[in-house]
């Protein structure tokens, strides 16, 4: 791979650390006060290796999107690290920005609302290239190999977004984000809002790229199936939080947070047979708010192995915060649950 | 989850729809959003309707309860009971309504009322079929909250919707649903704007509704696991129409329509191997505005033929008498994988209104920049 020859392979390139983003609650009154903090993530740390796909699953207001935002300084994160090339993204200067995305981009969620109605879509794909001042001299050339690149038909370059399907718009955007070659691609729930038919073009469209074009991914999504897929390494978030994360593998077949495996027994799977003899965990209850996240763990008022520990293990969950370590459930498989390694 | 192998054919037909076509008159031309259902539902059978968006699922359900803008023109015959539902007054069709059918929609945050407090909505829905006190009314809201799975409900039931989250949301639609003890419950969409632990939890709570209640329960969803799980028989439409319907098994080990293969071709799967391609459905749906003759599968079916073009498939029994497909070449697939039918391809060429030209898998090289002329990759 032309694009990954600077970086070895066991060298991470991009890494978070101890990522923390609140967002201010404000007062009513006519001076708006600061009156508390929603901690929308709270410390999070993963790397990105070259090549790779890091999945990051978890349930709506996790803090998924917002660390993926946070990773390109759309949203300034409040504190930690984002460290992209060997450099911080969250000291850099707005010039230093601008040339770190050219190496970073971001497909977005909503195919319908990132697209401008109004521009052709050479001129969408053309975009980022005249930002950066590479149009001049074959541009238009290059936005017809995006087109192709992503399974479009670069004569179609000059019709319209509402002209073309729900995935195709998708295609769009990824053909956007490539356009300025980049390492790494953000991917935020990029094929939650297609139908399944179209969903499955995208997604081989995806691990195409990847191998042809050597790039890392982050995979925000809410679907484990479709993370199984695609990630080699999927770390699951819960308010805020990673709960557990490892190899994709070891993380379906050896799940040992109690978050994890509920999430994942409760994911249902297109097999008559297979559904009626499954056993579920349920979860009780929601999540709680993250403007007033619960001490210690924070599945403890949801989790049902907590249930079914004694009186001083259930109150070292409220007491003490478990870190997410190696809890010797395999090579590179982290959990950050007390119990993780007590179950079998 | 139940075991037990589900039965059907065996209970009393409750709700009987015959040649139900939906027609809505627009600028542009008329909308044929449905263009012929039939089907029966009998007691205490889940019928899963399965499609994407625009295959006419939910417009269809909302023919069964009258609650399709006066626009819209509805033929066919919809029988609940032996009793003719189209074309009824509105008067008598609230008779109906919430007593004998009930619906859940997909979206709880709508659903409910914001400015009435949960227990007044269900005491609503309690006192609109019953001649009761009201205190019995607030003790059967109690009773019903507390069935559906909500914590304190003695708490609960004093609060505004905004107070609950989705999930409890949803469950007192389904609580609002139970009250009457309905026949039919048609679920609409009931977990898709749900995340997967509480969809785990409503599913079950639709689970206990159908159970307490002994109703039949139509469950409309795009999401097949949600089907396999909970219904009994599978219904799948496209472009308005069955193409196929037949035992939740049928559906999912032996399906005869090509659709249907390659949507289950298309599901990244838990319990799959990693390292399979998923195999998409080219091309987009058909609009409904103006559907050509023949089958409206036929630009994205791998198996067309010059047929498919002319005539369009009836939905006919297959070997199975129980198991009906809307197919020419239904025949061909039997035992076949959508790995088999269709190509794991990445592009998606074709604009929604023109089908044909075809760009294979992802080519073009983006590191080799500018020469290339464009005619080369336009192949």
């Amino acid at each position: 791979m032309s694009t990954t020859d600077t970086l070895t392979a066991g060298e991470p390139i991009l890494s978070v650390r101890h990522l923390v983003k609140e967002f201010p609650i404000k007062s009513h009154s006519v001076v708006r006060r600061t009156v508390g903090a929603v901690h929308a993530v709270s410390g999070v740390s993963f790397d990105i290796f070259p090549g790779q796909t890091l999945g990051l699953v978890g349930e709506s207001g996790c803090g998924k999107t917002t660390t993926s935002r946070a990773i390109l300084h759309l949203q300034p994160a409040t504190s930690g690290e984002v460290v992209f090339q060997g450099r911080d993204v969250t000291k850099m200067s707005k010039g230093d920005l601008r040339r770190m995305r050219r190496n970073m981009q971001i497909v977005f969620q909503d195919p319908y609302a990132s697209l401008n109605p109004r521009i052709t879509v050479s001129e969408i794909i053309a975009e980022p290239l005249k930002i950066h001042g590479l149009y001049r001299g074959g541009g238009q050339a290059q936005v017809a190999e995006l087109m192709s690149l992503v399974g479009l038909n670069p004569e179609h370059g000059n019709r319209f977004p509402h002209e073309f399907s729900g995935g195709q718009r998708q295609r769009i955007g990824i053909a956007r984000a490539l356009a300025l070659k980049p390492k790494v691609l953000v991917l935020d729930e990029p094929v939650s809002a297609l139908d399944v038919s179209i969903q499955a073009g995208v997604i081989n469209l995806l691990e195409d790229l990847q191998d042809e074009l050597g790039l890392a991914y982050l995979f925000v999504a809410h679907d484990l199936s479709v993370v199984r897929h695609i990630a080699d390494r999927v770390a699951v978030m819960y308010l805020g939080k990673i709960v557990e994360t490892a190899d994709t593998e070891s993380l379906f077949e050896r799940s040992q947070h109690p978050y994890t495996k509920a999430l994942i027994s409760a994911i249902p799977i297109p097999d008559p047979r297979r559904e009626r003899e499954r056993e579920r965990i349920l979860v009780q209850g929601d999540v709680p708010s993250p403007a007033n996240p619960p001490s210690g763990c924070r599945f403890r008022t949801r989790c049902p192995l907590r249930m079914t520990l004694s009186e001083t293990d259930a109150a070292r969950c409220a007491d003490e915060e478990p870190a997410l370590v190696d809890r010797g459930l395999g090579p590179r498989h982290l959990a950050a649950c007390h119990f993780a390694e007590s179950e079998g | 989850m139940s075991v037990e192998k589900p039965s059907f054919g065996a209970g009393e037909e409750l709700l009987a729809v015959r040649d139900l076509t939906v027609t809505f008159p627009t600028g542009d031309g008329d909308v044929h959003a449905v263009r012929g259902v039939n089907y029966t539902l009998r007691r205490g059978e889940v019928l899963g309707i399965v499609g994407e968006s625009g295959s006419g699922k939910s417009v269809s359900s909302l023919a069964v309860m009258g609650l399709l803008p006066k626009t819209a023109r509805v033929q066919g015959s919809i029988t609940f009971q032996g009793e003719e539902l189209l074309g009824l007054s509105e008067r008598k069709l609230m008779k109906v309504r919430g007593k004998k059918i009930a619906m859940i929609f997909q979206d709880p945050m709508t659903s409910l009322n914001p400015v009435y407090k949960i227990g007044y909505q269900l005491e609503e829905a309690i006192l609109a079929h019953n001649d009761l006190p009201k205190q019995q009314a607030r003790k059967q809201a109690l009773e019903l909250l507390e069935t559906v799975g909500i914590p304190f409900p003695e708490k609960r039931i004093d609060q505004f919707p905004h107070e609950f989250s989705g999930g409890m949301r949803q469950r007192v639609v389904i609580a609002i649903a139970m009250a009457n003890n309905p026949d039919v419950i048609i679920a609409d969409e009931p977990t898709t704007a749900l995340d997967v632990t509480v969809q785990a939890q409503v599913l079950e709570s639709l689970r206990v509704a159908q159970r307490e209640t002994g109703a039949a329960m139509v469950l409309i969803t795009h999401d097949l696991g949600v089907v396999a799980g909970q219904a009994d028989r599978v219904l799948v439409m496209y472009a308005g129409k069955p193409v196929e319907i037949g035992s939740v098994d049928d559906i999912y080990y032996n399906p005869r329509m090509p659709y249907t293969l390659g949507l289950l071709g298309s599901l990244p799967r838990l319990d799959a191997n990693r390292a399979e391609r998923l195999t998409p459905i080219q091309g987009a749906p058909p609009s409904l505005l103006s559907l050509p003759p023949g089958c409206p599968f036929m630009p994205r079916c791998p198996l067309a033929k010059e047929v498919c073009a002319e005539q369009e498939p009836e939905l006919l029994p297959t070997d199975d008498p129980a198991h009906d497909a809307a197919c020419h070449y239904s025949a061909l697939l039997a035992g076949r994988k959508a790995q088999e039918v269709f190509v794991a391809s990445a592009a998606d060429t074709a604009l929604p209104e023109s089908y044909g030209a075809e760009i294979a898998g992802a080519t073009g090289e983006i590191t080799t920049v500018p020469e290339q002329p464009k005619a080369e990759q336009a192949e």
